[in-house]
């Protein structure tokens, strides 16, 4: 077992808050101008498939972020390698400062994994508290079982839960390690929506406590609900990383292309109202939140430009754009959200 | 924060599987009282030296006890495949003391067997010095580090579907090649050769308890050698697998 010893134990008072967790403990200190997270450079393959291609990220203490991506974005491979699961091809990645198997064994860190069962042979309540005994400041079992809606079944058998069921388990197997980071991989595929509400309530708990939480998700509904920043990742990449109304400001982006050679993106991003400008051969694409005063001002500046076309309306074309072909399952959720 | 904990619900899960519990403890317990009942009046069994009731008594030991300590570490294979693994990797729960409890678990059943066949051969007049008692049983808990090893090596390189035949292929020829059902051989080229499989030693603990001296030297030696070998496997076959994830 990690030495308690070894890391700065620090009470973190006895703060009541509107949910209710009450007494915590932390194991690492805030880390004063340190970082929770902090990816430099990673990269993943996995035979000739990219699954990450050079990530940077970094997560100051506090903060609660949304990974939003379409599925096979490399939302899923970016945690392993930021939880020490899988080893990058290359860059690194340190949580509090430290490799991140040094931060998980301190008792730092607490996870949900996008799959995974439950052992059999053990009661929820059973299951709950051997995860508890692991960790240097566990959350006490049954204000978990509470807060996850599970104390009706905390004596069930593990293997006789229902999917949701299991999924609650499973998130309270991450949360009674009272974590300074927790970290959630699409945590609520398979909740029903009353399951969903208490789950992000159960998170937010987290943030209002000043605990980092990062979660991966393709709902943009859930990271506009929980998150204060959303980066967005799209074949491996991370194609924008800004604070969650940032974000919705781009949902209302629209492009305007047209074909103009010889102007470079960066002289059209000069022009006011235009928060990004790419070019693709002859064509340039201007995206903006306010396309009408952008194509007039457009057209008096580059009289030559033809072909104008003024594409897309709202979240759907703005992240197509951004994260490139998305499967269908992302833009349909970002269509249910528009 | 207690390791004792996970250790002590891991031997609590394994009571607690009903259908393991029947095949490690019922089956060698009928079948010593199907064989040796028949023929507890034979008192130099097969030329060993021993009378049928010890010979067998000792046999389904080895194979039960052996039976349970492979299982131990084999159920790491289940729990790989729900993906239990991976989230005690991000847990501060030690590689060293998640194996523990797998070897602490599968030593507990293979004492439940080791004590309800002690008691059946009670019934059927084996009768032993305390001493010959604890030395053999002191032996056969050494002759199963090995095959706790084993299991280990199995949990990481099987599939929870395939486990279930692996392991009865494994310890019937364990047991076969052992002795455990009835000496393979007296004397020649075989009977050498099956002096160097654990499961002989095994067996053996037995006769060389009664003999006072243990095993001889040779006996030590290829316990010492399958262990450090198998260990070795279980170190690559837990590598291979967490790099793989």
């Amino acid at each position: 077992m990690a030495d308690p010893g070894t890391v700065t134990l620090r009470p973190h008072g006895r703060r009541d808050d509107a949910e209710g967790m009450t007494r915590q403990q932390r194991t690492f200190e805030d880390a004063v101008g340190g970082l929770a997270i902090d990816l430099a450079g990673l990269h993943k393959s996995y035979g000739a498939i990219e699954a990450v291609a050079g990530v940077d990220l970094q997560v100051a203490p506090g903060e609660v972020v949304a990974i939003l991506g379409p599925n096979g974005a490399g939302k899923s491979t970016t945690i392993d390698m930021l939880l020490g699961l899988t080893r990058p091809d290359s860059g690194t990645a340190r949580l509090f400062g430290r490799p991140p198997q040094s931060a998980v064994a301190a008792g730092a860190v607490g996870a949900m994994l996008q799959t995974g069962g439950l052992i059999r042979n053990l009661s929820v309540e059973e299951l709950v508290t051997v995860m508890a005994s692991l960790y240097p400041h566990p959350v006490p079992v049954p204000e978990v079982l509470e807060r996850t809606g599970l104390g009706d079944v905390a004596a069930t058998a593990t293997h006789k839960l229902s999917g949701g069921q299991t999924q609650r388990v499973r998130f309270a197997l991450s949360l009674v390690s009272n974590p300074d980071l927790m970290v959630l991989d699409e945590p609520t595929v398979g909740l029903d929506v009353e399951s969903r509400y208490a789950f992000w309530a159960a998170v937010r708990g987290l943030a209002a406590q000043g605990r980092t939480v990062a979660f991966a998700t393709h709902y943009l509904e859930e990271a506009d609900a929980s998150a204060d920043r959303i980066v967005l990742m799209a074949r491996g990449r991370i194609v924008a990383d800004a604070s969650t109304s940032e974000i919705k400001g781009m949902a209302t982006t629209r492009t305007i292309r047209a074909t103009l050679p010889f102007v470079l993106p960066a002289e059209l991003e000069q022009q006011p109202g235009v928060s990004r400008a790419e070019r693709h051969g002859d064509t340039v694409s201007l995206y903006s939140a306010d396309s009408d005063a952008v194509l007039r001002a457009f057209l008096s500046e580059y009289p030559q430009a033809r072909d104008i076309e003024v594409a897309g309306s709202g979240l759907d074309a703005a992240f197509r754009a951004l994260t490139g072909d998305p499967g269908a399952e992302f833009t349909d959720a970002l269509q249910e959200v528009h | 924060m207690s390791a004792m904990t996970y250790v002590r619900f891991e031997v609590l899960r394994t009571f607690r599987n009903t259908r393991f519990f029947l095949f490690s403890l019922v089956f060698p317990l009928v079948l010593y009282y199907l064989v040796a009942g028949a023929n507890r009046e034979v008192q130099n069994f097969a030329g060993t030296g021993l009378s049928f009731p010890v010979y067998y008594m000792i046999g389904m030991v080895s194979w039960g006890a052996m039976a349970a300590v492979i299982a131990g570490g084999a159920r790491i294979a289940a729990e790989r495949s729900v993906g239990w693994n991976r989230q005690l990797r991000v847990t501060p729960l030690k590689v060293r003391i998640y194996l523990s409890s797998k070897v602490l678990s599968g030593y507990a059943m293979a004492l439940v067997s080791i004590g309800l066949l002690y008691g059946a051969g009670l019934t059927l007049g084996v009768r032993m010095a305390w001493a010959d008692w604890a030395r053999m049983t002191a032996l056969i808990l050494i002759g199963l580090v090995p095959f706790a090893v084993l299991g280990i090596v199995l949990g990481h390189v099987l599939t929870a579907d395939s486990m279930g035949p692996a392991m009865g292929g494994i310890t019937a020829l364990f047991a076969l090649l052992g002795g455990a059902w009835g000496p393979i051989v007296g004397s020649g080229v075989l009977h050498d050769v099956v002096q160097l499989i654990p499961s002989y030693w095994l067996v053996q603990a037995a006769g060389s308890a009664l003999s006072g001296a243990g095993w001889p030297l040779r006996g030590w030696i290829v316990i010492a050698v399958w262990t450090a070998v198998l260990a070795r496997l279980a170190a690559l076959a837990y590598r291979r697998d967490t790099a793989r994830a």
